[in-house]
């Protein structure tokens, strides 16, 4: 029905996450479709993202610059190292632009299902960097590994002199008590501050 | 004496299946089948299908339904190995008819759900419909090993606190981490802490749910409906008893200490030795003051019922929603007292039972307070024929 290179297309489109092969075909004709104002600048913005981006050897964001832009911005706070899952979560925070600090990108979680162990992660150069902040705090999801993955960090940390926090669980803002879950409302409550 | 069926169909049936469709489900390639508020009768031969049509109706509930089965298990068997199926009901709830349609959808490895036409998340099923089974297989839950009686518990639990199906999973997972890190030779002593820090507080959360579960049902058992014995439920298990003794947060600290002293232990036994994982349900019958397990069959079918019933008082106090009740051959090991007692309660309730059964003449004493439908070979036929009639 298509050619090669449109199966190719199709075939390597449909592996990008959120696309089925349906949604990759229909993807791939919006784009033959669209040649020249699309099709080809996204050829270009591929090959030259592919060329130049890589992972910062500091924290291990993904920039085109050695350091990356946060570790060599000299506005940042050193003191303060937010530790991460992976540069989804890194740009997560960095949307609220409510933190100034370093960043750690940890790559990954601990999984012993997964073969995933600390030196996978680099947990060791973790702790080297952590020597140079006042504070760490754990941003790992709430899930299991998440939450393994932060107790490991803080017990490696732990002794070291720098604070260890992680971020709160709890009522999301705007949140009804009502529509929550039974384990957030337990969680907010463990966490719940003096005001 | 005749009731009129709509009279049936009064406001106080609080949750009914009206409308059950099956796509290439099990033995059916499909099947329509239109029902009113009424107890549902099934009758057929062994095989003809009734069972099928009970699974189909656990599928409307988080979860793998009554034969804990996989996606490509429930699929038609003559279809290829990952066939979509699909059960649809339209549903009369609380707030008026619902549609629930759920399946596997081509290629999918996970079970599709939707609610009122939109996609939806299966623990979303759990505030518009929610069911009780008791299967054959179940007769022998006091005499078979704990893992059964544990599975019965967790869902009674779960009927009764939704957080627990999570604590359950998040538990397990970490329990599965640890034991994979001391069989490879006990890794990072830090990452041994920290997932047994994560059983420690899910392991707690269970205990506590269980416990507060527990005590419901077994003040709901405690007195005998007609025939129907009173039971005492109680839970063997360390971290249920820590709990119980000192408060959950109590249980966590125990529990987390004595996962750390078990790791030599744990190692060589390749699982964990202790936590919420190995607990029992221990039901004695309470009029013989005997374990359940040491009672006839009979007997322990009616304990069962007991708990059963009782289950579904306290899902209605809970959440003001009576669950349906599916119930497989429920009529084998119940003597005619005792099966007249059991559609007796059965046309009270709040919700739509659906019951299968070899035999006609063991429903006769529904007369006209039930419908009744005849399946043969996968195919379903309402019979308008009742059993009364030809047996007075």
């Amino acid at each position: 029905m298509v050619g090669p290179e449109l199966e190719r297309l199709i075939q390597v489109l449909s592996r990008l996450p959120g696309l089925g092969p349906r949604s990759a075909r229909r993807a791939a004709l919006h784009l033959i479709e669209r040649k020249d104002v699309l099709m080809r600048p996204l050829a270009e913005a591929l090959a030259s993202a592919a060329d130049s981006v890589r992972r910062c050897p500091v924290c291990g964001n993904f920039d085109s610059v050695e350091p990356c832009a946060i570790c060599s911005d000299p506005r940042r706070d050193d003191g303060l190292l937010c530790v991460v899952a992976d540069v989804g979560s890194l740009w997560a925070m960095e949307r609220t632009g409510a933190y100034a600090g370093r960043y750690h990108v940890l790559g990954g979680l601990l999984s012993a299902l997964d073969g995933v162990g600390p030196e996978d992660l680099g947990i060791a150069r973790l702790v080297t960097r952590a020597a140079a902040a006042r504070e760490v705090i754990l941003a790992t999801p709430a899930t299991v590994e998440g939450q393994t993955t932060a107790h490991y960090i803080a017990d490696r940390l732990a002794g070291t002199g720098v604070a260890v926090s992680g971020l709160a669980h709890g009522v999301p803002v705007g949140g009804e008590l009502d529509y929550l879950d039974d384990g957030t409302i337990s969680a907010a409550l463990r966490a719940r501050r003096s005001l | 004496m005749t009731t009129d069926p709509e009279d049936a169909q009064d406001a106080s049936r609080r949750l009914a299946v009206r409308r059950l469709t099956l796509t290439d489900f099990r033995c059916y390639p499909f099947l329509r089948l239109e029902a009113d508020p009424r107890p549902v009768v099934l009758t057929g031969a062994n095989g003809a299908g009734k069972t099928n049509l009970l699974e189909a109706l656990s599928f409307l509930t988080p979860g793998r339904g009554m034969r804990r089965a996989t996606l490509s298990e429930v699929a038609r068997r003559e279809a290829q190995d990952g066939a979509p199926w699909a059960v649809a009901a339209v549903l009369d709830g609380p707030g008026g008819p619902v549609e629930i349609g759920t399946g596997r959808e081509p290629g999918s490895e996970r079970r599709t759900v939707r609610i009122g036409g939109s996609p939806a998340k299966a623990r979303e099923l759990d505030g518009i419909a929610s069911a009780l089974w008791l299967t054959p297989a179940m007769d022998r839950l006091f005499t078979e090993g704990a893992g059964g009686r544990r599975r019965f518990l967790d869902r009674l639990v779960f009927g009764q606190d939704h957080g627990h199906a999570a604590a359950a999973a998040a538990y397990e997972h970490a329990m599965r981490e640890r034991t994979r890190l001391l069989k490879a030779g006990g890794g990072d002593a830090a990452w041994l802490t920290a997932l047994e820090d994560a059983m420690a507080r899910h392991g707690a959360t269970m205990a506590a749910a269980r416990n507060a579960a527990v005590a419901r049902l077994d003040a709901a058992c405690a007195e005998a409906v007609g025939p129907f014995p009173a039971a005492r439920l109680a839970l063997a298990g360390e971290v249920e008893g820590w709990t119980a003794e000192g408060g959950a947060a109590a249980a966590e600290d125990r529990l987390r200490a004595a996962l750390f002293r078990a790791r030599a232990r744990d190692e060589a036994a390749g699982a964990a030795t202790i936590g919420p994982h190995r607990t029992d349900l221990a039901v004695r019958h309470a009029g013989r003051d005997l374990p359940a397990g040491q009672c006839s069959t009979g007997e322990q079918k009616a304990v069962l019922v007991s708990i059963v019933l009782a289950q579904a008082r306290v899902r209605t106090a809970l959440s003001g929603l009576a669950p349906l009740l599916l119930l497989d051959e429920v009529a084998a090991h119940l003597d005619a007292t005792r099966r007249a007692a059991l559609y007796d309660v059965l046309s009270g309730l709040n919700a739509q039972s659906w019951m299968t059964g070899t035999d006609e003449r063991t429903f006769e004493s529904f007369g006209e307070r039930a419908q009744y439908f005849r399946v043969e070979s996968a195919t379903v036929v309402k019979n308008d024929f009742l059993p009364t009639d030809e047996h007075r």
